[in-house]
């Protein structure tokens, strides 16, 4: 459903982003890892459109990324950024509800809607409070629900792409948990799936495709199994990581 | 928690207030007229006549003129995301009041020859500055990647200076008689207003104003930031270039007719917004109707406390609304430290 091919990125003279090819898919999870400036923020903002590549392509859609509208884009593609500013006294359901505005299915369906994204952000008990008085992790999953309600449903046969850009960043314990089985629950329903994230086992969890980045590059790509190699991980990381397996899950665990 | 009116209510209320504010402007004044006063003919007919002639089209005018200003100082603050911006502060104001005493000052003869050819010399002077200023604005904050809020605020506040200076340097030229129409003028006053100046203002204002309410839904994405506007599906830099040009338009209109009527702008949508929430769909229409309520009152005060002289409504609103302005930037910086 999105296709990067040979991603270029150079802002100025210093090169963001070089070579990257990238192909997700629907009912897909990919998570892009790497350290502090690899790039993955640049990445997904390739990918979102809000930052156009200096060479290579991204196809969405089977149409390129730049010649969709944005009305229409906005029907199929939803992006969490790293850092929201808002200001003014909306309360967190009126946030959430800004999710709906490129759909035009009623005030009954989006106030349902609604509902059901923000129950399964652990947000709706929020609902009436302000959300320039949230704290940090609040605001984030406020903020999530506002974008997963904008694809919550198919509005025709495009397919779907949520992209986030740490989502977990401010978020407990339990909470980076329910956003892990959230995004595959989300696959599960039928979207693709494109999110950065620091936590290499949650990554693990929840992810079908991993991306680890360094200095610009894609490094290592494909499965948990694939990617989370002890010596691939030191190699981009600087640190050592002893690797062993998840008992209940099955799946690789990391500690250093 | 939040306690808040629905905006249907408050439209409600304003709706009720309106025709009350301009029955009051009617009869407040240097004089009081009562509507169905019993008295000799001759009185009842001057009477007539200052209701008329005079009254009438002032509070209309104060009307019309109050709900563009606090609509424009809505979209600003929308279109800044901060609740302290205010078509002053993009460089309006400043160019058009530097216009305005350009011509003036230029055209100081023609005040003698014929008086409307100057009060409408001064017209287009005021618009010619209040375009130039905000195209300039607009062109140095612009780029290939969008605009800069940040950097329009500033160029607001360098073209802003440049207008003041422009200003002051031609008050040096000025004989008493243009000091004292600059002054009046930049003040802001709707002392001169005739039916005639009425009709050419709704002429031009009440379509432009018909434009704002479309962009309610674009504003109130906008304020979750450019790109997240972008990514829920707003066309966001033709949006801006629409909502600024608009602005523009209708602020210069306001200020060539009127002159400068400070903070009614910044007053007026944050007092609709503490009752309703931010939400531009019920925010513009009611910040219109309250725009209109507040200078309506502010004209009738400003008649008759002094009368029979008359203190220029600019006066009153800058009275108003300075404390009220420091108080918000007190609040916003209290915020701002615990937030930091």
């Amino acid at each position: 459903m999105m296709q990067l091919d040979n991603i270029g990125l150079t802002l100025g003279d210093t090169p963001i982003l070089r070579g990257v090819s990238l192909q997700l898919q629907p009912s897909r999870v990919t998570v892009v890892l790497g350290p502090n400036g690899a790039g993955k923020s640049s990445l997904l903002k390739v990918a979102s459109g809000e930052q156009p590549a200096t060479a290579g392509s991204v196809t969405f859609n089977g149409k390129p990324l730049a010649q969709h509208s944005a009305a229409h884009k906005a029907l199929h593609m939803a992006v969490l950024p790293q850092h929201s500013s808002l200001t003014f006294p909306f309360s967190a359901l009126e946030v959430v509800m800004l999710g709906r505005t490129p759909h035009a299915t009623g005030t009954g369906v989006d106030a349902q809607l609604v509902e059901q994204a923000m129950r399964a952000t652990d947000s709706w008990y929020l609902r009436e409070q302000l959300y320039p008085n949230l704290s940090g992790g609040e605001k984030q999953r406020v903020q999530m629900a506002r974008v997963l309600v904008q694809v919550w449903q198919p509005v025709d046969s495009g397919d779907r792409l949520i992209v986030l850009d740490e989502p977990t960043s401010a978020l407990d314990y339990a909470h980076q948990q329910m956003v892990a089985q959230l995004l595959r629950q989300r696959a599960d329903a039928g979207c693709a799936v494109l999110t950065a994230m620091h936590d290499l086992n949650l990554a693990a969890q929840c992810a079908d495709q991993l991306v680890l980045m360094c200095c610009g590059e894609i490094r290592a790509c494909g499965s948990a199994d694939e990617v989370l190699q002890e010596d691939i991980l030191q190699e981009v990381f600087q640190v050592r990581f002893h690797r062993i397996t998840h008992p209940d899950t099955g799946k690789p665990w990391l500690i250093n | 928690m939040m306690r808040r009116l629905p905006s249907s209510r408050l439209l409600l209320i304003l709706l009720l207030i309106l025709p009350l504010a301009v029955v009051g402007g009617m009869v407040l004044g240097p004089q009081i007229i009562l509507p169905f006063q019993a008295s000799d003919s001759a009185a009842v007919i001057s009477d007539m006549l200052i209701v008329q002639q005079i009254r009438l089209p002032r509070v209309l005018m104060a009307g019309l003129i109050g709900a563009t200003l606090a609509l424009a100082g809505v979209v600003m603050q929308g279109l800044f995301r901060n609740p302290l911006a205010d078509p002053s502060l993009i460089g309006v104001s400043a160019g058009a009041s530097a216009g305005a005493s350009l011509i003036i000052v230029m055209g100081g003869s023609l005040f003698g020859v014929a008086e409307w050819a100057g009060v409408s010399l001064l017209v287009i002077g005021a618009f010619a500055g209040a375009a130039a200023a905000t195209w300039l604005v607009y062109r140095l904050a612009a780029s290939a990647t969008g605009t800069s809020v940040a950097t329009m605020l500033l160029a607001g506040i360098a073209i802003s200076s440049l207008a003041g200076a422009i200003n002051h340097l031609l008050q040096l030229f000025a004989d008493n008689h243009m000091l004292r129409l600059i002054s009046l003028w930049q003040m802001g006053s709707l002392s001169g207003v005739s039916w005639s100046r009425l009709g050419w203002a709704a002429l031009l204002l009440v379509p432009a104003l018909a434009f704002f309410p479309r962009y309610a839904i674009a504003l109130n994405a906008f304020l979750l930031g450019e790109s997240q506007a972008r990514h829920l599906g707003v066309e966001v830099d033709v949006m801006k270039r629409q909502v600024i040009i608009l602005v523009a338009f209708t602020v210069a209109v306001a200020v060539s007719l009127t002159g400068t009527i400070s903070f009614v702008g910044l007053m007026t949508p944050h007092l609709v917004r503490m009752i309703i929430g931010p939400d531009h769909r019920g925010l513009i229409p009611c910040s219109a109707l309250a725009g209109a309520v507040l200078l309506i009152f502010a004209d009738a005060f400003s008649r008759y406390l002094l009368a029979p002289g008359e203190l220029p409504i600019g006066v009153v609103t800058a009275m108003l609304g300075a404390p009220f302005f420091l108080s918000l930037l007190r609040r916003q910086r209290r915020v701002v430290e615990i937030s930091s």
